[in-house]
């Protein structure tokens, strides 16, 4: 079997719980392998996750190198760069994904500086196709699609010299499969090869913050841009949000100018949602913002200006102002019930 | 003796203000269009450095790759407080991915020599990679804090931060040489002085060609600098084929301007009825309970 044609992830576990985007990646790399007639396979590491990777399978990995120590327990620079290399060297994926976190992007580009491989950041969507140098044809190489400078265009971008292709890609914004709880994952055990002078950072602190909002788990997302930024229109966006059993979300200059917490900002700088319901109050819809919310299954607009780029995108356009039509919203909505 | 501080500071096109004419028609940027800025982390990193430098004496050098005009950004650090600073420039740099471009500063550090602590910024604007940093780290083999968001301590072996991550934040140590990357939140840079800018407006460049010329004065000779230092490949000891175009794994395949995907639209009616019929097509849909 050809190990070029495997889709590899890195498994980030943050507090002994696989993290989310580390599914959404499986799920993304099972797409990946079919096309390429490989397999998934993922590189965990940490202490006493066995019970946890065992949901990697559900979604399509078939095997996971799992290097368990205690000293992996924290995530640190050094040790866990040097023990995915060490990973990609003996296994030889064709691809290689991370997540855009603090730690994929972190552990990701040392691995590649390492490899001497090609990585992108931040893609947005991956394909596999042809790619030409001069007379050279690279079939199955890796499309890394992602925005460029500052949202404003999109580039893909390719590495078909350099194997493999690594990438990190957003949270949120590859679908996950759904659950098969009747796929199951080998877990195979590496060895720990990395030496205590490579500990070179001592973790003195973890603090854990809870988020105030779940932005990534609501279904329905009431929005405030600029044009709903008074404390009124603020507090009527909160109820509407409240009645429907959603949660609040913002524009970025809404949580710039410090009205709202960035925990609630949509946006390639901000969260990558897609629920069933967004709900767009005075945003004017520039690229940065669409980026995080395109995919939402129905979106309402509204918005004083009948020309806002946002109403190219809604399902609903109401043209008016954000307080007077949130009014009229939960209005309705409550004698309705 | 103090610490010796590197930064690295790269001149960026502005990509928050994109106006209509920089972009062209086939949706590619055309760069000649953009203003170009200090890279805004770049300045947090400087910021953190000038402080440390406050704190525990030493010197601050600061570092960029790019085209000639690249200078304008170096003499903004010594507008701050840099006590010298160099110019990593030569065509055969041009078309740098990440990966070439850590490997020239890279090079570029190992001239310099002997340094504590490399401050870099999170991230740069135009590409929003992150990934410069911590690839300097892995090629001059030493340790990474990245994402970081405050220091809460430093003394002569060891620097102690604030890690921002998603979950919340942790405090880790690490002792001497490390490389940080410094993010917005860090600090507020600060401006220009007044009497550095009549100091340094006019100075020039000055091409230091070969690698063993003398030209690293060590930074406590009180001596004020006269030029900014220029080094190209050889200067810095480069292997040409891991420098720029030939050194980049990464190719850009293809570009498209972002254009708005029309979708099937309706208008609703700004009225009690208008809204009450949307809110009831949405319940009936099972869209909202
Ligand atoms: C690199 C980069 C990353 C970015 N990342 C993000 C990101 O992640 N998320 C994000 O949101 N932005 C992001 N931005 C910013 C983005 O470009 C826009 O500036 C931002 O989305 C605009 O926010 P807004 O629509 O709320 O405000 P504005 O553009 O000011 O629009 C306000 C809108 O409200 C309407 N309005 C005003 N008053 C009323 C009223 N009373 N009733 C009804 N309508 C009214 C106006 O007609 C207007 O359309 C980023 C920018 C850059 C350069
Ligand atoms: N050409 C360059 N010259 C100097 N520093 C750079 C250069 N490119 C990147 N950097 C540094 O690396 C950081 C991350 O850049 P990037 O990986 O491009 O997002 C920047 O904030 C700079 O500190």
């Amino acid at each position: 079997m050809d190990s070029k044609k495997n889709v590899m992830v890195f498994i980030e576990a943050r507090n002994s719980k696989v993290a989310e985007v580390s599914l959404e990646l499986v799920s993304a790399a099972d797409r990946l392998a079919q096309e390429l007639g490989g397999c998934v396979e993922a590189v965990a590491l940490g202490h006493n996750l066995d019970k946890e990777l065992k949901a990697l399978g559900h979604y399509g990995c078939r095997w996971v190198y799992y290097t368990d120590d205690e000293r992996l327990t924290h995530f640190t620079s050094v040790p866990y760069a040097k023990t995915v290399v060490q990973i990609i060297k003996k296994y030889k994926p064709g691809i290689v994904l991370f997540g855009a976190t603090t730690m994929g992007r972190d552990v990701a580009p040392r691995v590649a500086s390492a490899l001497k491989c090609g990585l992108t950041a931040d893609c947005t969507d991956l394909q596999i196709g042809e790619h030409k140098i001069q007379d050279t044809i690279y079939e199955n190489t890796l499309m890394q699609i992602r925005p460029a400078f500052g949202g404003n265009i999109i580039a893909t971008i390719v590495s078909p010299e350099s194997v493999p292709s690594m990438a990190t890609v957003r949270e949120g914004v590859m679908k996950m499969n759904s659950a098969d709880t009747s796929k199951t994952v080998e877990i195979i055990k590496e060895p720990c090869i990395i030496d205590d002078n490579d500990f070179l950072t001592e973790v003195l602190e973890v603090i854990l913050e809870e988020k105030q909002v779940n932005l990534k788990a609501a279904q329905i997302i009431v929005s405030a841009g600029m044009g709903a930024s008074d404390p009124e229109s603020i507090t009527l966006a909160k109820e509407l949000a409240k009645v429907l059993g959603g949660e609040l979300g913002c524009s970025r200059p809404v949580v710039d100018s410090g009205i709202l917490d960035k925990d609630h900002q949509v946006g390639q700088t901000g969260i990558t949602v897609r629920p069933n319901l967004y709900i767009a109050c005075g945003i004017s819809g520039q690229i940065q913002h669409r980026a995080g919310m395109s995919e939402a299954k129905r979106i309402i607009a509204i918005n004083k200006d009948p020309q806002a780029p946002i109403f190219a995108l809604a399902h609903y356009a109401i043209v008016g102002e954000v307080k007077d039509v949130l009014g009229k919203m939960l209005k309705a909505y409550k004698t309705k019930l | 003796m103090g610490l010796q501080l590197i930064v690295t500071v790269k001149q960026v096109p502005d990509t928050h203000n994109v106006s209509g004419d920089a972009m062209k028609d086939d949706g590619t940027v055309n760069r000649a269009a953009l203003p170009t800025i200090f890279n805004p982390e770049d300045l947090n990193a400087l910021e953190e450095a000038l402080q440390i430098k406050e704190l525990t004496g030493g010197s601050v050098t600061c570092i960029s790759m790019g085209p000639p005009n690249a200078v304008e950004v170096l003499k903004e650090c010594l507008y701050r407080g840099a006590d010298d600073v160099i110019l990593i420039s030569d065509r055969r740099f041009a078309g740098a991915d990440t990966l070439a471009t850590s490997y020239a500063l890279k090079c570029a550090i190992e001239r310099v020599g002997e340094y504590d602590l490399i401050l870099c910024g999170r991230q740069a604007i135009d590409g929003d990679t992150a990934q410069v940093g911590p690839q300097i780290a892995e090629k001059l083999n030493i340790n990474q804090l990245t994402c970081i968001s405050a220091i809460t301590a430093v003394d002569e072996e060891s620097i102690t931060v604030k890690r921002s991550v998603e979950d919340g934040y942790e405090i880790v140590k690490s002792q001497f040489p490390a490389l940080l990357t410094i993010t917005g939140t860090a600090n507020e840079p600060r401006p220009a002085n007044a009497k550095k800018v009549m100091t340094y407006k006019n100075i020039g460049k000055e091409m230091c060609n070969t690698s063993y010329d003398e030209s690293y004065i060590a930074s406590d000779s009180c001596a004020i600098l006269n030029h900014v230092k220029e080094w190209n490949v050889e200067a810095i000891s480069a292997d040409p084929e891991q420098c720029g175009l030939s050194g980049s794994p990464t190719k850009v395949k293809k570009i498209q301007s972002v254009v708005l995907s029309a979708c099937e639209s309706r208008q609703v009616a700004n009225s009690d009825a208008g809204v009450a019929e949307l809110i009831h097509e949405l319940i009936e849909e099972n869209i909202i309970g």
